[in-house]
This record gives structure tokens, C-alpha cells and sequence, in this order.
């Protein structure tokens, strides 16, 4: 059996799952509900000064449904708790002295100012709290405020702000960072260089999810008129993924930790996430979308999949992939592949002729009795058609070896990489040797 | 209740009303918002969609199927109209499991196609239930067409001719309109009076005059009808049944199994429906089948299917034969009637041979209050001049007789199986051709 245990920076958990700072950890019973399910921590729901801030009293949510009305994507108008701050931090306590092996980290909100964080810290601190997260994503209603995203969109803000936190808490602070900014490694930097424990993200994407045809408002629309909101769900994992990843691989913050957030459904979407660098990981939208069991799921798959894999720890598999992750540049251009379509398993439908004849290469052959047959002299190996069949495994890339020739381009195909630094066609290209 | 279902001899009201209702529901129940949602998700949207091909109608089934999924039904089933304006019908008595459904890569994916009749009949539910006809009519051509027969055939082709702007007269025998759509389909495929809805939705394109109780070779001749119109087609349908050729085949408990579900469907109280306690149907097709299912429905106690061949060679489907059975109606295939004796049937088990079927000499009797003949529907009352073959009248291209400005299609013409979609197929392409040569 795997040791799904973790020690990030010092918060210890019997597991890598934490519930996100949002809905699903704004209060002591869903907490609990959370922790006797066996999540291994949460972050409380952002708390702010009192007096507590208000919710719309309409609608807060939007979605993007998948076939059969799965959740992809979920857009939010919430804003932090909107409890009284008195009331969060006795809960605190109480939850942390129940479950005293569950990682329990306080996520924060407050205006811009020293005073502000200063007069906040120490009431955390006495719940007996692991560790603190500033909340510097949120990207609707608080950032209109000058918080939340307003201040992750300002490195220099995010660098003050941290400082100040680590100047008064001995907690280790986490900042979470918003997706909605060019490079996401500006920010990781600044709260590196304020001292930060570690970043979190990511934190929502500035959305609107549709608009209703009829009132023509923006959903979720209170009283006719729509605010963009914060999306999040399957949908982002891969913006996630990759701005992890661009953490992880950057030069100046290489030894900073990261917790991982954004569309985790399943461990496979955890596993991911550690192996490119995330120490743990926080689920929210799958947690509202289907509830706290999902943890059994994602638990014994992880553990499983570890125990298949030969890693005894979670720390066997952080950052396993970040080495893979490198710059296009760098890609083999003597590597290729070929579409295969097993006649066995394929169905017949027909989408990867659609796909492929109408998204320019015209590889696929549609045959008498609707046989679909790649054509090796203009296949480029896009993977469209593996992406758009619907029978997994029925499409797949064949490697070409080395010194077989691409009936596509003429070319023997080499067995030293090469990649486009090297290339004749580069105007820039070293020569190479 | 007077009786149930052990009363001897051929009497009604074997079954308590409420069960009637049960039994004569909608077999296939329409799909609510959410049920068509989920199925329609499941389309793949094929690349030249077996599907469509499989349709004799040639509907655009993906198209139709992702307009439901973006929330216009109505559109979908403008979709449908399109190519077969009885798509409402369609979707409820298409043996879907031989023709759309069979050819669905779902089937050969998981062996549960997407259901694409149910879908139709979502579609085209909502838009006549909003009331609205989607096609209008071109500009006057002033020219005349006669139309023979006003089953699926003759309604296909009336409103075709009359989208292209020329005048109808449909015919009929019969006092009401919609052939076998309102007097053969069995009747827990067409509930509630669909039949006649969707005849009088049909004729809402207008330029089609409906006559009824005319028939050819009675009040009509069709050199009259060719002298009078600039073109006529013929969709009347199969209307004599073959005979048995059994001893005794003329008694009192023996009938035709489409007169019995003709008077079924006409009933307004089935409870007032003879039915026998012992029926024997003798047949293996879809009338057979239907036959049998409703007289069990009506409450006949057992009801056999007399099949000659082996079971595998029924005409009627998988699906109509796994109805049967759930419904408690034995098939018994391979034996053959010899002779009616009062209350009882005479069989003879069968066997192919070098020589074809023949009897194996063994017999057995079987209880019979009621037999229903279901081997087939022939031609009657073609009229002369034209070329028959194989009993139907001969047509080439789309519809074309041999004889110049007369079209036939559906049943009583030559080419395709004998199939509700069929007939509208056939009757929309000869209503292409006689507009493309009046034109
Ligand atoms: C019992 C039964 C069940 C069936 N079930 C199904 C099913 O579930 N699904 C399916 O797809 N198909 C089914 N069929 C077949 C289908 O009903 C026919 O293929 C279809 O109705 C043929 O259409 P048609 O227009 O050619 O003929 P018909 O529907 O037979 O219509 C012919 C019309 O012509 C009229 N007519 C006949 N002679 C004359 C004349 N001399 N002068 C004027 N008018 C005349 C008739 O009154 C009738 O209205 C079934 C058939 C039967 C008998
Ligand atoms: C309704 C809702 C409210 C949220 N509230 C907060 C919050 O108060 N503080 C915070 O840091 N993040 C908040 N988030 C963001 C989540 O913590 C998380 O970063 C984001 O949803 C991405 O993860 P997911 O894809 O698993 O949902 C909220 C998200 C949702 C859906
Ligand atoms: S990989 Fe791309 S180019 Fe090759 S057959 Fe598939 S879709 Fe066509």
C-alpha cells in the first residue's frame, strides 16, 4: 500500500486531497462531513474584516455542460464567507482540536494595507490553524475592491503582502494565484521573493458562461444584468497544468512548493498535477458537483495507481514529468508517427474521415463499405482523428523507426534527435555540429 | 365483464375496461424533455451517416438529432418533414430495428443504437402540438393531378404536387383517409386518433381536395381520370388477402387478419370486440404478428402463430417476435394448417427439402374458436392496361408505369418492401417526376 501521507511545508496530512477554499469548507459542518469522508484538509472559506461582506441573492453559479449534462465548467459571482469573522474562527478551532491529523489552512482576504493583515494574523494563529492562504484570485466583485485578483495582477503588491504576512505569523503562508494574467510566473516570482512557503493555484478564470437569448442578460443573471464570474471545473485543468508547470520549470522559483488546483475530478487529474510538480492538491468543483465521496475515488486510485507504479510516496511522484516539460524548440522533429485505425474496434462513424478531410491534411480514406484507412503520404500525425473518435484505442500513432522512409515527405527518417534550434529551415539555426 | 378469457367461442368483453386502456397504451411511450436530451447526446454525428442511408426516406437523422440536442425540436422535425411529411407516423411504426436503428454505429458499438424513432417522434411531436405546418405552396402551375388512394403513398405524393403549386384530387374508397395508417397498423403504435391528426395536419398546405367513398374500377375509370387530369398516380395499396387453400377455411371462426385489426381499429369500445378463447393466426409477418398481439391483448386466453417455415425466415422482425412472446403469443413455426374442424385446427408439422417445403406427415390439433389468415396481401381491381409483375403493378424510375402520365407507388407498385416509410418515399419521388414532366 502506497503512504499517501504528505508534509507540505511543514502541514501535515493523511493525504494529498484538500478541499479548495470555497463553498464546500465555509463552515464547521460541511468540514466535518468533509474530514469524516476522509479528505485529507481543507482551506476555510477566504475570511475577511467584519463587517462580513454580502452575497448576491440570486443566482451565483453558470455552467458549460458536457453530453448528458456533465458539469465541464462552472462559472461563480460568490464572494468570500460571508459570515461573521468571530464565528469562522471559532469553528476553526474547534474543527482543528477534532481533527488534529487533518491539514487545516485558513485562506484570507484583506484590504491592501499593514494594519489590515496585522490585526487579522494573530486571530487566526490562536485557532491553532496549520497555515494561512492569501487569496490573491479572487477575479470578481472582492478584485473591484482592490483585492483578490487586483492584487495578484500586481507582482510588486504580492511581494508587500506576503511580506508582511511572513513578518507577522510564524504559520507558513501559501499564496494563491490568479490564472488571469499573461505569465503566471511574474507572480510565483514575487511571492517567492516576499518569502512566501509556497503558491496554490489556480485560483477561478474571468468568465461568462452564456447568455440567456431570451432577456438577453449574461448568466447567472440577477434581475436582467450579468457580472462575469470565476470559472473553474475540468474545463480549466489544463490551463492549471500548464501554469503549474511553468512554475515548476522556472529557474527562480525551482524549490518553490506548489498545491495544485484546478479541475481535479479524479486521482488520474491529482496524479497529473504531482507529477508535474504540485505537492498537493485542491478539489472544489468536483466536490460540489458530486459531493465529499468522491475522496474514496480519488484515494484508493491514486493508491492503486502508485502501487502499480513501484512509488511508495507521494514525494516519489512530485515533479516526476516536470523534466519532460521543455520548450517546442526543443521537440524531436525526427520523430514520426502515423495514424493506425484498428478495423476491429472501429465503428464505422466516419468522424475521423470528417475531421481530417476538412481540417486540411485529407489523410483518411473512406473505402467501399465505409472502410477508413490512413493515408501515410499525408498523414502528419496531427492526432485529430485519435482526439475525435469515439472509441478509445480504435486510433493510434504508430512510431515510424528510424531509417524507414516518410512516404509523406520522401525522407529517411534519422534516429538522432533534431529539433527546429538546428534546423535549414531556422533563419536563426546554430550550424549544426 | 361478462366473460374472461376461458368463455368459449368468440365473444367481447373478456377483460375489466381499465385493463383495455392498459393493454392499448402508446408501446412506445414519447420521450420527455429529459429522456430526449439523453438520447439525443448519444448521436456521434456521423460522416455520411449510415443512418441516413438506411432510411428509405433519406432523412438527415444526424442533423435532425443535433438540432434536439441545441434545443429546437421544432426545427428538427422541419428536418424530418422535409424528406417524409409522415415522419410523425413513421416514427412510431418504423421497424426502426431493420432500417435506421440496424445501421446506427451505436449498434455495432454497444448493440444499443441511439433511438432514433423515438427521437423523430419527439420532434415532430412538438411541432404539431405547436400547431404548425412548415411548408407552403409555390405559385399556381394550373395544372391537374389525380391522386388514387389516400394511404401513405397517396398523401406523400398529394402534398409534394401541391408544395409545387398544382392542384390534387385525392381519391379514396374508403370513408376515412390515412389506408392502412388508420385501418392496419396495429393499434398500440398509433394512439389516440394519430392517424387522422396527421392526415388533416397534411392537408393543411392546402390545393388538396379530398374525396372519399371513389374507387377505381367503381365510380372511376383511369382512362376517365387520365382524360380528365394532367397526370395521375396510383396508391392504392394491397386490398385482396390470399387465401389458405385449407379444408374448411370458409367456416364460421375464420377470418382475415386485417378485416379483424380493420375493426379494431374502428372500434370505439374494444370491450364490444369479439375475440376467440384459442386464436390461431396463420402467417409470419408483420400482420401476423399484429393480429396475434391484439388478440391477446383483447383477452383471448391462448394465441397461436401457425408458421410454415423455420422461424428465422419470418418475415416480421426480431423486435415484432420478441413482442409477441412478451406478450404470451406462442409461435409455432415450422407446421402448416390442412383443415378446420369447428373449434379446432388441423396441422401438419413441415420440412425443407431438396424439393422445397413439404408436409412430414405428422399432424396434431390444435384449439381453435377464432383462425386469422395473415399469409399475405395481393393487387385487386388494378386496372387493365397496365403491366403487372409478380402481381403489382410494374414501375420503372420513380414511379413511371407503363403507361404515359400514369405514376404508382406504396404497396400496389413494383420495387421496395411493403413498408409505411416506403410508400412515402415512393410517393414523394413520383410527385418530383410528374412535377419535373408537367413542368
Ligand atoms: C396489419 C398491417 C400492419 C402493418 N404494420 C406496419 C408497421 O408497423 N410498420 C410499417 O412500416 N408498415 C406496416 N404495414 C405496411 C404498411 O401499412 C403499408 O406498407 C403501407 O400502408 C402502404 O401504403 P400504401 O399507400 O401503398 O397503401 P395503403 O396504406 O394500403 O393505402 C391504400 C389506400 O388506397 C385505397 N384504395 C384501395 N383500392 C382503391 C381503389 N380501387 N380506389 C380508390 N382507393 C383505393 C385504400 O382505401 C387505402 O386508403 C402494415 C400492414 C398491415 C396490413
Ligand atoms: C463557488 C465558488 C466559490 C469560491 N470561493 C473561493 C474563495 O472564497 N476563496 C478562494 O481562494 N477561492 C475560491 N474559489 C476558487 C476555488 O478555491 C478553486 O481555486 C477553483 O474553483 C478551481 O478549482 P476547481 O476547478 O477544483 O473548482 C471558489 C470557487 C467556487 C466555485
Ligand atoms: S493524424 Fe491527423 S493527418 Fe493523420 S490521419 Fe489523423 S487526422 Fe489525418
Amino acid at each position: 500500500m502506497a503512504d499517501l501521507t504528505t508534509d507540505f511545508v511543514g502541514i501535515k496530512s493523511p493525504n494529498p486531497f484538500w478541499l479548495a477554499s470555497a463553498p464546500p469548507t465555509d463552515k464547521e459542518y460541511n468540514v466535518v462531513r468533509a474530514f469524516k469522508a476522509g479528505w485529507g484538509g481543507v482551506v476555510w472559506k477566504t475570511l475577511g474584516l467584519d463587517p462580513h461582506i454580502v452575497n448576491v441573492n440570486g443566482p451565483r453559479y453558470g455552467v458549460v455542460y458536457g453530453a448528458d449534462r456533465r458539469v465541464l465548467g462552472l462559472n461563480n459571482i460568490e464572494l468570500i464567507t460571508d459570515r461573521p469573522l468571530e464565528v469562522n474562527l471559532r469553528e476553526i478551532k474547534q474543527v482543528k482540536r477534532d481533527w488534529p491529523d487533518r491539514a487545516m489552512v485558513v485562506s484570507l482576504m484583506v484590504p491592501c494595507e499593514e494594519w489590515a493583515w496585522k490585526e487579522i494574523l494573530p486571530k487566526v494563529e490562536e485557532t491553532g490553524a496549520d497555515g494561512i492562504e492569501l487569496n490573491f484570485g479572487c477575479p470578481h466583485g472582492m478584485s473591484e475592491r482592490g483585492m483578490g485578483s487586483a492584487v495578484g495582477q500586481v507582482p510588486e503588491y504580492i511581494e508587500m503582502v506576503t511580506r508582511w504576512c511572513k513578518q507577522n505569523t510564524r504559520m507558513p503562508v501559501i499564496v494563491k494565484l490568479t490564472p488571469n494574467i499573461t505569465d503566471i510566473r511574474f507572480p510565483a516570482r514575487a511571492a517567492y521573493a516576499g518569502g512566501a512557503d509556497a503558491v496554490s493555484l489556480i485560483n477561478t478564470v474571468s468568465s461568462i458562461t452564456s447568455v440567456n437569448l431570451d432577456t438577453m442578460s449574461p448568466e447567472p443573471s440577477i434581475d436582467g444584468k450579468g457580472s462575469h464570474g470565476g470559472y473553474c471545473g475540468p474545463a480549466v485543468k489544463p490551463i492549471a497544468l500548464n501554469m503549474v508547470a511553468e512554475i515548476a520549470r522556472d529557474v527562480e522559483t525551482l524549490d518553490l512548493p506548489i498545491s495544485g488546483i484546478g479541475g481535479i475530478t479524479t486521482w488520474r487529474d491529482a496524479a497529473e498535477f504531482l507529477a508535474l510538480g504540485a505537492g498537493t492538491v485542491q478539489v472544489c468543483t468536483a466536490a460540489m458537483t458530486y459531493g465529499f465521496k468522491i475522496i474514496d475515488e480519488m484515494t484508493r486510485g491514486l493508491s492503486d495507481w502508485m502501487d502499480g507504479k513501484g512509488y511508495a510516496s507521494v514525494a516519489d511522484v512530485v515533479g516526476r514529468a516536470v523534466p519532460n516539460v521543455t520548450d517546442w524548440q526543443y521537440l524531436n522533429l525526427n520523430y514520426v508517427t502515423k495514424a493506425r485505425i484498428d478495423q476491429e474496434l472501429c465503428i464505422k462513424c466516419g468522424r475521423c474521415f470528417a475531421a481530417c478531410e476538412d481540417t486540411s491534411h485529407q489523410a483518411i480514406w473512406m473505402k467501399e463499405g465505409r472502410v477508413f484507412e490512413v493515408n501515410d503520404a499525408e498523414c502528419v500525425a496531427c492526432n485529430l482523428c485519435v482526439d475525435v473518435c469515439p472509441v478509445e484505442g480504435c486510433i493510434t500513432m504508430e512510431e515510424l523507426a528510424p531509417g524507414v522512409t516518410d512516404p509523406r515527405t520522401g525522407r529517411v527518417i534519422a534516429a538522432e534527435y533534431a529539433n527546429w534550434t538546428t534546423h535549414p529551415n531556422n533563419p536563426a539555426a546554430k550550424a549544426a555540429e | 365483464m361478462t366473460n374472461n378469457p376461458m368463455t368459449p367461442g368468440i365473444v367481447p368483453g373478456r377483460l375489466p375496461a381499465e385493463t383495455y386502456r392498459e393493454n392499448f397504451a402508446d408501446l412506445h411511450p414519447p420521450y420527455d424533455a429529459h429522456e430526449a436530451r439523453v438520447a439525443a447526446d448519444r448521436c456521434y454525428f456521423c460522416y455520411e451517416a449510415p443512418c441516413i442511408q438506411a432510411c428509405p426516406t433519406s432523412i438527415d437523422i444526424p442533423l435532425f438529432i443535433r438540432q434536439i440536442q441545441a434545443g429546437q425540436p421544432q426545427a428538427a422535425a422541419g428536418t424530418i418533414l422535409e424528406q417524409n411529411i409522415l415522419g410523425g407516423m413513421c416514427a412510431r411504426v418504423c421497424p426502426t430495428e431493420t432500417l435506421c436503428e440496424e445501421a446506427c454505429v451505436r449498434e455495432a458499438a454497444e448493440g444499443k443504437p441511439v433511438e432514433i424513432g423515438r427521437l423523430q417522434r419527439y420532434a415532430t411531436d412538438a411541432l404539431m402540438a405547436a400547431g404548425e405546418h412548415p411548408f407552403t405552396r409555390a405559385d399556381s402551375t394550373g395544372k391537374r393531378v389525380a391522386v388514387v388512394g389516400a394511404g401513405p403513398a397517396g398523401l406523400a405524393c398529394a402534398h409534394r404536387l401541391a408544395m409545387h403549386g398544382h392542384e390534387v384530387v385525392l381519391y379514396d374508397a374508403r370513408p376515412k383517409p390515412g389506408g392502412l395508417n388508420e385501418y392496419g397498423i396495429a393499434s398500440y403504435k398509433a394512439v389516440d386518433g394519430f392517424a387522422q391528426a396527421e392526415v388533416a395536419w397534411l392537408m393543411r398546405i392546402g390545393g388538396i381536395e379530398m374525396v372519399q367513398g371513389q374507387a377505381l374500377g367503381r365510380e372511376l375509370t383511369l382512362d376517365g381520370l387520365a382524360a380528365e387530369y394532367d397526370a395521375v398516380f396510383l396508391g392504392i395499396g394491397l386490398s385482396g388477402v390470399n387465401a389458405l387453400g385449407a379444408e374448411g377455411d370458409d367456416g364460421a371462426g375464420v377470418s382475415d387478419a386485417v378485416d379483424f385489426i380493420a375493426e379494431l381499429r374502428q372500434a370505439e369500445d374494444l370491450a364490444t370486440l369479439p375475440v376467440g378463447r384459442n386464436v390461431v393466426v396463420i402467417g409470419g409477418g408483420m400482420t401476423a404478428v399484429d393480429a396475434a398481439v391484439q388478440a391477446k391483448l383483447l383477452g383471448a386466453e391462448s394465441v397461436t402463430i401457425l408458421y410454415r417455415r423455420g422461424r428465422e425466415k419470418m418475415p416480421a422482425s426480431g423486435f415484432e417476435q420478441d413482442l409477441a412472446a412478451s406478450k404470451g403469443v406462442r409461435i409455432l413455426a415450422h407446421a402448416m394448417p390442412v383443415a378446420v374442424h369447428g373449434a379446432e385446427i388441423e396441422c401438419e408439422y413441415t420440412e425443407d427439402g431438396p424439393d422445397g417445403l413439404t408436409g412430414t406427415g405428422e399432424r396434431f390439433r390444435l384449439p381453435a374458436d377464432q383462425v386469422l389468415r395473415a399469409i399475405g396481401q395481393r393487387l385487386e381491381g388494378a386496372p387493365a392496361g397496365l403491366a403487372l409483375d409478380g402481381g403489382k403493378i410494374r414501375v420503372e424510375g420513380p414511379g413511371r408505369t407503363s403507361r404515359k402520365g400514369v405514376w404508382a407507388g406504396g404497396d400496389c407498385a413494383t420495387g421496395g418492401d411493403d413498408l409505411t416509410v416506403t410508400a412515402v418515399a415512393e410517393g414523394r419521388d413520383a410527385a418530383e417526376d410528374i412535377n419535373a414532366t408537367l413542368c
